[in-house]
């Protein structure tokens, strides 16, 4: 790391965007979207508003509730604390790019299964950290999926059927292969 | 929500000649206290210089035995480095209690050092707060301060440090290495975090422009058993009401040989317990000493109605904590 260099050069602040509308390149799903947007747009707003993916869901856009949750460069993080323009040149994942051919991903199916959304609202969020949970291998115990998923509130208190969907997608993987 | 300008550094020279030549410009690394707290208008910056592409995220041994974290090191792979995991597990506990995974996973250690208050009168952006308005008062003292601290506080703030991983930051005396336009330097821990005082809204001793790039965490043999007990309003997903990293060596008597104990969610700064350490070494290592220690660090604590119940919680949190490490 170069943490020791003595004095920082002083030069012109160079590639400056914003704050009005600049042209930016957004990789979601696979797929790269141009489009126009202030710096100060987060990656949920540039989600929902410029790309029509709304199943990243907006609740409290302060961090603390999870439904906003996506991955970027394949870690799960919360949309509404990072800035669109930030993320370009990294690969975002939302609830939409999941599903494969027409099917729907094997957490899709259990929370189906196991009845683990009310509402629904919180839901796509939940999923995207349920599998991001599953690929970081700290799902062991119930204890386990509880304290790693904190970060997805449910104001509907489903907690107890996410868990059973969590530990029968991490089960049907421990079976072999195909479980997610 | 104010317009802002963006440029992303693509070196530690460049992004620190930014912000310096910028006054109301800030780095914007994990963002999960600059772009909450510039949402909710309590920080205004006019440019946010992303420091988040730098070369910095790296965990480094270093000669002696100890660990450099870079600023950019998310607090997720820090907690689960092996080296951390082995050297200083109530550093990783200390993390992996913090938060949720999302926000560990972006938020730097850099950045974990710098997060803000939160104290609902300075997150609110309008009620009087001399951390955020210096000079309008503070709505907490008379307020609703369950939360708040008991030391180190002053007449002009009793807002509470929020982070976990500086609590095991300051007892093991890491070192927080920065380049600014002046240069680079070596600030310990412990002269990191500044009381309030007659200057709430001076939190460190940083300069506009002047860069977090790396943490170092010397060798501490005692560390290796060392914990980091949480106490909070829910079982996960919370900010500290008390909290408590502890590291204790006993020698063949049973007697306390070595200590080092810092306390969460009760300072204005994480608190380094010093009485409590000097307390308990040669001392019997058991849980009688453990409250005194307790006691001789709490005994000048400044209380209100509303916190007051943290003097004998924080007294039993460190009971337990000691209890845990010596097991």
């Amino acid at each position: 790391m170069g943490i020791d260099r003595s004095t920082a050069a002083k030069t012109a602040v160079a590639g400056v965007r914003g704050p009005g509308v600049e042209p930016a390149a957004l990789t979601v799903n696979g797929a790269t979207y141009a489009i126009e947007i202030e710096p100060r747009v987060s990656l949920l707003d540039a989600l929902r508003e410029h790309l029509d993916l709304t199943g990243s869901k907006k609740g409290c856009d302060q961090g603390t509730c999870g439904a906003c949750t996506v991955w970027v460069d394949g870690r799960r993080v919360l949309a509404c604390l990072t800035l669109a323009i930030s993320c370009e040149g990294h690969e975002v994942e939302t609830i939409e790019g999941v599903a494969r051919d027409g099917e729907l991903h094997p957490m899709q199916r259990a929370f189906i299964e196991h009845d683990a959304f009310q509402c629904g609202y919180c839901t796509p969020g939940q999923i995207m950290s349920a599998i991001a949970l599953l690929r970081e291998g700290n799902a062991e115990t119930d204890a386990d999926i509880a304290e790693f998923m904190s970060g997805n509130l449910c104001r509907c208190a489903a907690y107890p059927n996410i868990r059973a969907a969590i530990r029968a997608v991490r089960d049907a993987a421990d079976d072999g292969p195909g479980g997610g | 929500m104010r317009p802002l300008s963006y440029v992303r550094a693509r070196t530690v020279d460049d992004a620190v000649a930014a912000v310096s030549g910028t006054p109301d410009s800030a780095f914007l690394a994990g963002g999960t206290t600059e772009v909450d707290l510039w949402r909710l208008g309590v920080v205004r910056p006019a440019m946010l210089v992303d420091v988040n592409d730098l070369p910095l995220a790296d965990i480094e041994d270093v000669p002696g035995g100890g660990v450099r974290i870079g600023a950019m090191a998310r607090m997720s792979d820090v907690a689960r480095d092996a080296r951390i995991v082995e050297r200083y597990p109530g550093m990783s506990e200390a993390l992996l209690l913090g938060a949720s995974e999302q926000l560990r996973n972006m938020a730097s250690m850099g950045g974990n050092l710098c997060q803000r208050t939160r104290c609902a009168y300075f997150r609110d952006g309008r009620a009087p707060c001399n951390k955020r308005e210096p000079g309008t008062g503070c709505s907490a003292l008379n307020g609703f301060n369950r939360g708040h601290a008991i030391l180190g506080t002053s007449e002009h703030c009793i807002a509470t440090h929020p982070s976990d991983v500086a609590v095991a930051l300051v007892a093991l005396d890491a070192v927080v290495r920065t380049i600014g336009p002046d240069g680079a330097r070596a600030i310990p821990a412990g002269d990191f975090f500044l009381p309030p005082g007659d200057t709430p809204n001076v939190e460190h001793p940083l300069q506009h422009g002047e860069l977090i790039v790396a943490i170092d965490v010397p060798d501490v043999p005692v560390a290796r058993a060392s914990r980091y007990v949480k106490h909070r309003d829910r079982a996960s997903y919370e900010f500290a009401l008390v909290s408590v990293f502890a590291a204790l060596a006993v020698d063949g008597a049973g007697r306390v040989a070595q200590a080092r104990l810092a306390l969460g969610g009760v300072g204005t700064v994480p608190w380094r317990a010093r009485r409590a350490e000097a307390s308990l070494v040669g001392r019997p290592a058991t849980a009688e000493s453990f409250a005194a220690a307790a006691d001789e660090e709490l005994s000048d604590a400044v209380t209100r109605p509303q916190n007051a119940f943290k003097v004998p919680f924080a007294k039993r949190a460190i009971v337990r904590a000691c209890g845990e490490v010596i097991r």
